[in-house]
């Protein structure tokens, strides 16, 4: 199992500042290992965001976003209390879903 | 007693079922875009995607580092003013593949994000807004890398 998504989701008047780090190694493909063999591609391709319930952001990732990814975004028309998740899928098809209420 | 196959396939079917009707989670999300995560430079990438030819814009803003000492982690952050945005991208051009991420902008979200990015060597990198009229509007930022970050 994949480590948990770390997300913190401020208010700030009207919207929430979703800030999420998530653990993935991110291999890019092209790294060589000591045997000079190339490791291969091993990364989140697709991350989706839900407030309370609803989806309100998709996104598609190539390798080149860094290891242990951050990332953040704004959700509109938030309050204290509300749900925002976060899942990525990535190319082994391993998935990870963390939620976090908006403080 | 249900083998697994059949769990599968009817796992399958009931997936096509859901993103028929679009209900799915991820409705809004296209199947993952190989060729555009794959091609080489800038311009290549906004092809795969079925970009017009973008032009330069004020109201896309593009903010990172001017020097990268490490270029495993490039902070980049994506903004603009303009309504209207479906989508926004960022490109390192002389990535091995220049296409970093694609972010979907629905109405729930402002148009900004931001990210760390890989990158391999000293590059030109652009911020991409694809608008719903079917413009492409871009930023550009030269960022000098001190630290290639592709093997990392």
């Amino acid at each position: 199992m994949a480590d948990p998504i770390r997300i913190r989701a401020q208010l700030m008047g009207n919207n929430a500042t979703v800030r999420a780090l998530m653990g993935h190694e991110m291999e890019s493909g092209q790294r060589k290992d000591a045997a000079g063999k190339t490791v291969p591609a091993w990364y989140i391709q697709e991350v989706s965001a839900t407030h309370n319930g609803k989806t309100v952001l998709t996104a598609q990732w190539g390798p080149a976003v860094s290891k242990n990814p951050f990332m953040q975004f704004i959700v509109k028309n938030a309050k204290a209390g509300d749900k925002v998740t976060i899942s990525w899928k990535d190319n082994r098809g391993d998935t990870r879903t963390d939620e976090a209420t908006v403080a | 007693m249900p083998t697994r196959r059949d769990t599968l396939k009817q796992g399958l079917l009931v997936a096509g079922l859901l993103a028929g009707t679009g209900l799915f989670p991820g409705q809004a999300l296209a199947a993952y875009n190989n060729r555009a995560f794959e091609a080489k430079g800038w311009d290549a990438a906004l092809k795969a995607l079925g970009s017009n030819l973008p032009t330069e814009s004020k109201d896309i803003t593009l903010q990172g580092p001017d020097i990268a000492e490490n270029g495993a982690q490039v902070a980049l952050s994506v903004a603009t003013t303009l309504s209207g945005v479906k989508r926004l991208l960022v490109l390192v051009d002389k990535n091995p593949a220049a296409l970093v991420a694609l972010v979907e902008v629905g109405p729930d979200i402002e148009p900004s994000f931001m990210l760390r990015a890989k990158m391999n060597e000293s590059s030109a990198v652009y911020a991409v807004a694809l608008m719903n009229d079917g413009r492409a509007l871009f930023a550009r930022k030269d960022i000098q890398v001190t630290q290639g970050g592709c093997g990392n």
